[in-house]
């Protein structure tokens, strides 16, 4: 039985899927000018992790591993990600019509969103329990939640201020980045790890 | 016809360079890139993806139906990207581990997707030839040059491989115990790409 607080907290804080394992850069970038789309994107990514990882280990337990298909496994996993986002979004479109709206384009974004396929697989190289697999996902997307939320509204209060020219735009996200690194790793002690 | 594949060539590396321009592909870039061995290694495996799936794409381009290119590129990509990952498991698992879930995450990295959509579905196989090996070297160069600022001020040496060759060392020995630490650590990673992007920027705006 895995401890499912230490999971909780390792993948929430100190080992946060962003700051620390550097998955999902892309939307971290791309959709934090404002925090509002922040806050979208990061509940669509909760969401979409949760779902995915249930469908992927299930897939893997019951029909790759019992197949002796497990080089099969990225092809397998890339294309179910991708007709699950798919699927979602016409559902959403038919019965939730607004949450779609909420979500927008966030939805088929999360596609080539490393973070959901990297947390598939880090699941099953961890050899987790459906149950564990199912929290480390949600706090994996909590994570992810929390570093777009901040980010979000550094960024926010940037807008006006004197950057660099050659440092505008990408550059100075990423030293913003690596400023909350830094602050992230002191949750690096809840565990009792040292650097 | 000699001239259009050089400027190809040429523009993959820096003009459409997938992380300093476009900044496509920034996972790996940060993650595997703690010494110059890893971004080598990492770089080298995407070039090969890239290369392989622009020529596949390209020579196939008249058959793959418009509306369901995109899932048809996705899992040709997919394909080589299982070869590139058994094949580093087989041959150099030092590395294959140390690069980890980065090698079968290269299937989402949109540069590779961009590209076969972006040029190699509508240009002959020649230049998306061209095309691939560009952006694979530009790529690469990016890594292998975060992987060796990473490593000589977090630690002090250059090129280490485990287990073939120690390295060279950079500031002498008394370094080891003073080195950078933040450099191999995740902020690191992203304050060296922050000032190389801004370096880039400021050698792009002086040089046309």
């Amino acid at each position: 039985m895995d401890n499912i607080f230490l999971i909780f907290l390792s993948a929430f804080l100190v080992n946060n899927i962003i700051l620390m394992k550097f998955l999902g850069l892309c939307p971290f970038f791309g959709v934090s000018r404002e925090m509002k789309t922040a806050a979208s994107m990061g509940v669509s990514v909760i969401f979409v992790m949760t779902l995915a990882t249930v469908i992927t280990w299930f897939l893997y337990q019951y029909i790759l591993m019992p197949l002796d298909l497990i080089y099969l496994r990225t092809v397998v996993f890339i294309l179910v990600i991708a007709s699950l986002v798919q699927f979602l979004e016409l559902f959403f479109k038919k019965q939730l019509p607004g949450l779609y709206s909420a979500l927008g384009i966030f939805l088929p974004l999360i596609t080539t969103n490393c973070a959901i396929l990297g947390v598939a697989f880090l699941n099953i190289d961890n050899n987790f329990s459906l149950i564990s697999g199912i929290v480390f996902a949600i706090s994996s997307g909590a994570g992810f939640l929390l570093a777009i939320v901040l980010i979000g509204s550094i960024r926010e209060r940037l807008e006006n201020a004197p950057i660099p020219e050659s440092l505008k735009g990408l550059p100075i996200s990423f030293v913003i980045a690596a400023l909350m690194g830094l602050a992230f790793l002191g949750f690096a002690g809840f565990l009792g790890l040292s650097l | 016809m000699e001239g259009k594949i050089k400027r190809t060539l040429i523009d993959g590396i820096i003009k459409n360079n997938l992380i300093l321009v476009l900044a496509i592909g920034l996972c790996p870039t940060l993650a595997v890139t703690t010494s110059a061995y890893n971004g080598l290694g990492m770089g080298l495996a995407a070039t090969f993806v890239l290369i392989l799936s622009n020529l596949i794409v390209s020579s196939l381009r008249k058959i793959i139906p418009g509306n369901l290119r995109i899932p048809i590129f996705i899992i040709i990509i997919a394909s080589f990207v299982t070869m590139i990952d058994y094949a580093l498991k087989a041959y150099l698992p030092p590395l294959s581990i140390q690069l980890g879930v980065f090698v079968p995450l290269i299937v989402v990295n949109c540069g590779i997707l961009g590209r076969a959509e972006g040029f190699a579905y509508k240009n002959p196989v020649h230049l998306s030839l061209m095309d691939g090996l560009g952006a694979g070297i530009g790529f690469t160069l990016v890594l292998f040059i975060m992987g060796t600022i990473r490593e000589i001020f977090g630690q002090g040496i250059w090129l280490n491989i485990p287990g073939i060759f120690p390295g060279i060392k950079v500031f002498g020995s008394s370094f080891a115990d003073s080195s950078v630490i933040l450099f191999i650590l995740p902020p690191g990673g992203f304050l060296t790409i922050a000032l190389l992007m801004g370096l880039f920027n400021y050698w792009r705006k002086n040089n046309g």
